[in-house]
């Protein structure tokens, strides 16, 4: 808008203070700019920290799945190994799996990763609260007695520091050194105890098992090159075969597989899971028919808010119609019907027809009086879909009439004047003329109402009974009772992606800044 | 439409007032539900339904006993006391914010003022089950989860697309010489802004308050997830009544909430005339 002025053949047009006009008035501007900024800067600090960062965690919760590989980091390393996934895999995974488990049972996690997994294999559950028990009396004890029959040595914990205090050593052996550090750790973390005065325990023998039966050693540790030399005489027991002694599905390709399919920091899984798929060893698959429930409840609630919006226009239209072409007088007055229930609390109206719609309840008690259902038939009127679609009508209805009571203000009324005098009938007149002119009003008043339905929690939760609740009441449900909140924001996160589409059909029909209250 | 010509066709006749007739009834389906809670809140036994006795307008049949209950069981009272705690916080952080934001987008150059604006209007966009669910993930990892600062911050989030689109309403209609006038006469902006711009945006302040105080003295979804027991709102209650034992002292709290509704319907419409007579009297 300034480049004009400063386009005179004079050279620059210059301010009072000497300056050339156009930066002169640029900066004006940018003082401008940053006075409104300013003031918009703290209450979008606001929003940003107490909205959009709490959404933009449940988009980040809906593929975050950190636990398994957190919990399991040995096993899902040594999965990398596993080649044939139609057999469970060898004796390197569980010794990893053994580990794991045990630590995680001294921090009480197992069961968190074993919910985490029962998501998509039920029975792992209680297989990871049952190894939580089991691996302390895994027979791995074995090792701990030979090495210290060996040298009573290997009982101190000075020993260990001194040998893990050399990082030639730790090079040497690092399962050993793992498992010790894990040992320590848990012994101070976990137990609250100081690691000088407690027994090491069996599994950091086994490492020593391992890495000394696998590689050998070959430096310089007196104590250390004794052992190796020992070891190839040692028992040993399959770790493997002590999982399968705890439980046979432990053997389980299936179940080793769900672990390793789950084992990614990031996973598609909770969203394949909300449209009723699953990833497994063959790619993505349907789930079992059995399981297939998402997609019959987006799809139930796309079909209610449907039918929910149908019947808001239905009852609307007269009502905005009526109110439209009465005198200002009379319609004010019958506004306040409208108004009303749309300030009164959705607790209220929906308390209402709780106690409305009761079997026992005012409607049917009217038609039992009338004569319209015998006394011992009174009619299911709440707990199903019909009760759902009866209150969110009620609730949703002005939603509708005040966005087609505001078009239809706007009709002129010579326009239907004008077609009856040219001969149309009473119904052409409306339809050919009058209609035409208020679908805007339509529009904006449909995608309002079935945005609002979509995504409502309460009304159906209180009388939709079983058949008649929508996603956001499973989302509810998982969040709260089976505590999936991966599920949980990955089915709130489609839903957020239809509103926003819907939302941005309505701003470009309606308009954003059209919105307008009471 | 609004009264039959004197040589309406009998079947225009009939259509009239049939039409008058299916209205009349779309508007009992609108009022009559919560007309009828309100006698039943009265209802002496405990019965969701009038008793013969009600219906013969026997005073005995009716009684206080429900409001009784309500002002003397701590199980509503505390949840009373959490919501008068709750609600008017909430609305002052969005009204303090939300007015001083509007303002700023008012301005004639606001770069990004469409990405902005939407940023703003989301709270009211976004289904509320999935603010609460993003809000307690995320207030729980930083430990606002089942605190009242959080049930605040998180109502007022809620309350701020209300005050907004209420009082930029207000603004667009707003002389802007009127506050050159005020700074030519030698007042300081703010000066000018507490003597010459609030009274003029105030009914648009105060009905985007009440906007936001009713959403927070209504919300139920975000504070059963935001909230714990401690934070325990009347539409919590209400609620956990409606699901669990529904006892009919929720007809008495709901009489009483629909009371409290016609109050602001009745403050707000005036605001709005109050506002529209302001413009009306301002010049452009």
């Amino acid at each position: 808008m300034t480049d004009n002025t400063a386009d005179t053949p004079a050279g620059p047009v210059l301010a009072a203070d000497g300056r050339p006009l156009k930066a002169s008035l640029n900066r004006a501007l940018r003082a401008q700019k940053i006075r409104a900024l300013l003031l918009i800067a703290p209450l979008l600090l606001f929003i940003l920290i107490t909205f959009i960062l709490p959404i933009a965690d449940m988009l980040f919760r809906s593929v975050e799945n950190q636990i398994v590989r957190e919990t399991l980091p040995r096993t899902v390393a040594a999965m990398e190994e596993w080649e044939n996934h139609d057999e469970a895999p060898g004796e390197d995974v569980y010794a990893g799996l053994y580990i794991d488990l045990f630590e995680a049972a001294e921090f009480r996690r197992h069961t968190r990763v074993g919910s985490r997994l029962n998501y998509e294999m039920t029975g792992i559950s209680s297989l990871f609260r049952q190894a939580g028990r089991g691996v302390g009396r895994f027979d791995t004890d074995i090792y701990t007695d030979q090495f210290t029959d060996l040298d009573a040595a290997w009982a101190d914990y000075a020993t260990w520091t001194g040998l893990m205090g050399d990082s030639a050593i730790r090079a040497a052996l690092p399962e050993t050194a793992a498992s010790f550090d894990t040992w320590v750790r848990i012994t101070i973390e976990a137990n609250d105890d100081d690691p000088a005065e407690e027994n090491i325990e069996d599994f950091v023998y086994f490492s020593l098992y391992r890495d000394l039966a696998g590689s050998g050693y070959s430096g310089s540790n007196a104590l250390l090159s004794a052992a190796a030399d020992a070891v190839g005489g040692f028992d040993s027991i399959s770790i493997r075969d002590q999982f399968e002694d705890l439980d046979e599905d432990w053997l389980n390709p299936e179940l080793m597989e769900t672990i390793w399919v789950y084992s990614p920091s990031y996973t598609p899984g909770y969203f394949l899971t909300a449209i009723d798929m699953q990833l497994s060893a063959d790619g993505i698959t349907a789930q079992p028919e059995d399981r297939q429930i998402y997609v019959t409840l987006f799809g139930r609630t796309l079909f209610m808010s449907l039918v929910i919006m149908g019947s808001c226009v239905l009852l609307g239209y007269p009502i905005a119609f009526l109110l439209a072409n009465l005198p200002m007088r009379v319609s004010n007055i019958l506004m306040i019907l409208v108004l009303l229930p749309f300030w009164t609390s959705l607790l209220v109206r929906t308390s209402a027809w709780k106690v409305l719609l009761q079997q026992q309840g005012v409607i049917n008690d009217i038609l039992v009086w009338v004569g319209l259902v015998a006394d011992d038939s009174r009619l299911q009127l709440i707990n199903n879909q019909t009760g759902t679609i009866i209150a969110m009508t009620h609730i949703l209805l002005p939603f509708m009439i005040l966005p087609l009571y505001s078009v239809m203000q706007t009709i002129p009324p010579s326009y239907v004047r004008a077609a009856k005098s040219l001969g149309a009938t009473d119904w052409t007149a409306f339809w050919r003329v009058y209609f035409p002119q208020s679908i805007p009003g339509i529009g904006a008043g449909c995608i309002l109402v079935f945005i609002l339905a979509i995504g409502y929690y309460i009304t159906p939760e209180l009388v939709g009974g079983r058949t008649g609740t929508f996603i956001s009441n499973r989302i509810a449900y998982h969040i709260s009772s089976s505590l999936n909140w991966g599920l949980a924001a990955a089915l709130g996160s489609i839903l957020l992606g239809v509103v926003l589409i819907l939302y941005w059909i309505y701003d470009r029909i309606v308009g954003i800044d059209n919105v307008k209250l009471g | 439409m609004s009264s039959l010509p004197p040589y309406a066709s009998t079947g225009q006749k009939i259509w009239f007032y049939s039409f008058r007739v299916i209205c009349g009834l779309i508007f009992f389906f609108l009022i009559a539900p919560i007309i009828t809670i309100i006698p039943l809140s009265f209802n002496a036994e405990d019965f969701f339904t009038f008793t013969p006795g009600m219906l013969a307008l026997d005073p005995d049949a009716y009684g206080l006993d429900h409001y009784r209950d309500f002002f003397t069981n701590p199980d509503w009272q505390q949840p009373l006391w959490n919501s008068v705690r709750i609600a008017p916080m909430a609305t002052l952080l969005s009204v303090a914010f939300g007015t001083l934001a509007a303002i700023g987008l008012s301005q004639s150059h606001v770069p990004f003022k469409g990405a902005i604006m939407a940023i703003l209007i989301s709270p009211m966009i976004v289904p509320l089950i999935i603010s609460a669910a993003g809000m307690y993930f995320f207030y729980s990892r930083i430990g606002l989860q089942g605190t009242y600062l959080g049930v605040v911050l998180a109502h007022a989030a809620l309350g701020i697309p209300f005050v907004i689109i209420t009082v930029t309403a207000t603004l667009v209609g707003f002389d802007k010489s009127l506050t050159r006038a005020s700074a030519s006469l030698g007042a300081d902006p703010v000066t000018t802004f507490f003597k010459v711009q609030m009274p003029l945006i105030l009914p648009g302040v105060i009905s985007g308050g009440l906007f936001a105080f009713i959403t927070s003295f209504d919300e139920v979804v975000v504070v059963l997830f935001v909230g714990s027991a401690g934070q325990k709102t009347l539409p919590w209650q209400m609620f956990i009544g409606l699901r669990e034992q529904i006892s009919p002292t929720i007809l008495a709290v709901a009489t009483i909430l629909v009371v409290i509704s016609i109050a602001l319907l009745t403050t707000v419409e005036l605001l709005r005339r109050r506002s529209e007579r302001l413009r009306g009297m301002s010049p452009g």
